[in-house]
């Protein structure tokens, strides 16, 4: 268990990192720009193209990247808690799957950006609703209620992607295919989604040391003071909420949300009072410099980003699992 | 809080599951200092009239109350600082050391800020001392044999110190000198700090061993208990386990053995 000391410590240096990885995607494109003139376009207000580019496509393209690679990571960190699984990542329960069948929808039907982002929140809450609503049963759901609940729902929510994507036509389907491996080039102003990510964070902040005891089982954690029903119906909104919006601005990036929770654990154990605040940081830093990479590593061409996450997240997630002594893993 | 209510009092307390009942209308008491022995066959409810008493689980009919209040009325915090609860099993799904496990009995007792201090740590590695863990505080809970993740969960209980222990199958996994030195703990509690205990167990000669009063749960809804002298005898333990068993003395302890 870190100290407070150790733990603030920790995020200063993530904190850091955060800023680095925006420096550099604010930098990095087919125009490169010194940082000195980045800080000067960003504080000083210089014109000219170099103004134009990092403020405004480079900068909310990074901010937005940096919000939803935090939502995701926050869901994924409290959705492994309330599942009591650590392989539960954001998507587990069908939230993505609902957000999917949205936003293909409105690409089928030649939506533009505001009804893509519509129908795929819309959608989200969806299958939020349905997954909850079914898996209550009579006095309350069991972990593996859920789980199996949110799969199942999940994999209906897959099989109409599939339909939508058969039935599409020709010309929509780059598109679609680019939403479902998550991608950052449609998105529009940041400030939505940085203010979720501060709220939810401050939300669920203040029951960090209730959710160490909830991942160390329901009953223990309601014997040792933890009002276990409202803690895991409250945990359960704010990660659907956050994989919601996340989802809505970024498309289904794989990956952050399973693998980013697990890599701060690696490194400075189950804590949730530093888990979650050291998930938002790395998270967010991941998917923006996953992002710059999928701008910038085959240009003129863009990758979807869900491909890179993956590519830089399954070696670092090896080599510290490698590494992890034994026993404490 | 009264300072005449008994720690633990059940008024009418009807308890059962799918169906089957396993006690009707029983009123219990237990005074500050007592411990009850809770016996019966497999099956037969006592973990699940232990989650009852423990406010984990509502009652068919019938009320709990510690320290004269129900545990609706105290709050799951307020309950946590009067009553503990050591469960039957335990499943990790994450790892983290032993001491950070025992640490976690002092979040009653901590503010929505505060992190654990010094003093918290203290009382946890003294409550890991107590069952012989404080060699293994820095290990992995992961990487603990059967036994010593059960003296881990006492550790746990003794650092939340609450003053109601509610303990099923406390000696589970145990060696017999574990065994004896975990039951030897909480009479040594109950003679220092009065604690109460509530304890699920399968040997009667250590119900009769260490335990004031007893509670058979003969697991068709008919129950029996008084003080032990008078409840635990062959007749009535033949009858619960549904096997003669004979008696065993010297004139000082009373064991039970399969006839």
């Amino acid at each position: 268990m870190p100290t407070r000391r150790r733990a603030l410590l920790i995020l200063a240096a993530l904190a850091g990192l955060s800023l680095l990885s925006i420096a550099a995607a604010l930098a990095v494109g087919s125009v490169a720009i010194g940082p000195v003139e980045v800080l000067s376009t960003l504080f000083g207000g210089a014109g000219g193209t170099a103004g134009d580019v990092v403020r405004s496509l480079r900068l909310p393209r990074a901010l937005t990247g940096f919000a939803c690679g935090g939502l995701l990571a926050l869901a994924g960190a409290l959705l492994q808690v309330l599942l009591r699984n650590p392989l539960a990542d954001p998507y587990v329960l069908g939230i993505s799957g609902g957000a999917g069948i949205g936003a293909l929808l409105a690409i089928v039907l030649g939506l533009g950006v505001v009804g893509i982002n519509g129908l795929a929140f819309a959608g989200a809450l969806g299958a939020m609703l349905l997954v909850f609503g079914l898996a209550h049963g009579d006095g309350g759901w069991t972990q593996s209620r859920l789980l199996l609940t949110g799969v199942i729902v999940a994999a209906g929510c897959g099989a109409v992607v599939t339909l939508l994507l058969a039935i599409a036509p020709e010309d929509r389907l780059r598109g679609m295919l680019f939403w479902l491996m998550g991608d950052l080039s449609q998105t529009a102003a940041p400030q939505l989604v940085l203010i979720l990510l501060a709220l939810l964070l401050l939300v669920a902040l203040p029951f960090a040391r209730e959710l160490n005891l909830l991942a160390r089982g329901a009953d223990l954690a309601q014997a040792l003071g933890v009002a276990v029903r409202p803690v895991r119906g409250g945990v359960y909104v704010v990660a659907s909420l956050a994989t919601a919006a996340a989802v809505t601005h970024a498309g289904a990036i794989g990956f952050i949300g399973l693998i980013v929770p697990h890599l701060v654990r690696l490194a400075t154990g189950n804590d949730q009072r530093l888990l979650l605040p050291a998930s938002v940081l790395g998270g967010g830093s991941l998917l923006v410099i996953a992002d710059t990479l999928a701008r910038t590593v085959l240009a003129p061409q863009q990758l979807p980003v869900g491909v890179l996450t993956a590519l830089i997240g399954v070696p670092v997630f090896l080599f510290l699992l490698s590494r992890a002594a034994p026993g404490r893993r | 809080m009264k300072h005449d209510a008994p720690l633990l009092s059940t008024h009418a307390l009807t308890v059962g599951i799918a169906g089957r009942s396993f006690c009707r209308d029983l009123a219990l008491s237990v005074q500050a200092g007592e411990s009850l022995a809770i016996l019966g066959r497999n099956g037969a409810g006592k973990s699940t009239l232990l989650s009852v008493l423990a406010g984990l689980r509502q009652p068919e009919a019938g009320e709990v109350l510690v320290d004269g209040e129900s545990y609706a009325a105290l709050g799951a915090r307020k309950s946590a600082r009067i009553r503990g609860w050591l469960p039957q099993s335990r499943s990790e799904a994450f790892s983290s050391t032993v001491l950070e496990t025992a640490l976690v009995g002092r979040h009653p007792h901590l503010g929505r800020w505060d992190w654990e201090s010094e003093k918290d740590a203290e009382i946890a590695r003294r409550a890991l001392a107590a069952v012989g863990l404080a060699e293994l505080a820095q290990r992995d809970l992961q990487t603990l044999s059967g036994g010593e993740r059960q003296r881990l969960s006492i550790a746990t209980l003794l650092t939340q110190a609450p003053r109601l222990y509610l303990l099923d199958e406390p000696v589970a996994h145990l060696d017999l000198n574990h065994q004896i030195a975990t039951l030897e703990l909480l009479a040594a509690l109950a003679r220092q700090e009065r604690i109460a205990s509530v304890m699920v167990l399968h040997e009667p000669g250590l119900a009769a061993r260490f335990c004031t009063r007893a509670l058979l749960l003969f697991g068709d809804g008919t129950t029996q208990h008084g003080p032990c002298q008078e409840v635990i005898s062959s007749e009535s333990l033949s009858r619960l386990y549904g096997y003669p068993l004979c008696e065993v003395g010297d004139g000082q302890r009373r064991w039970f053995v399969p006839g």
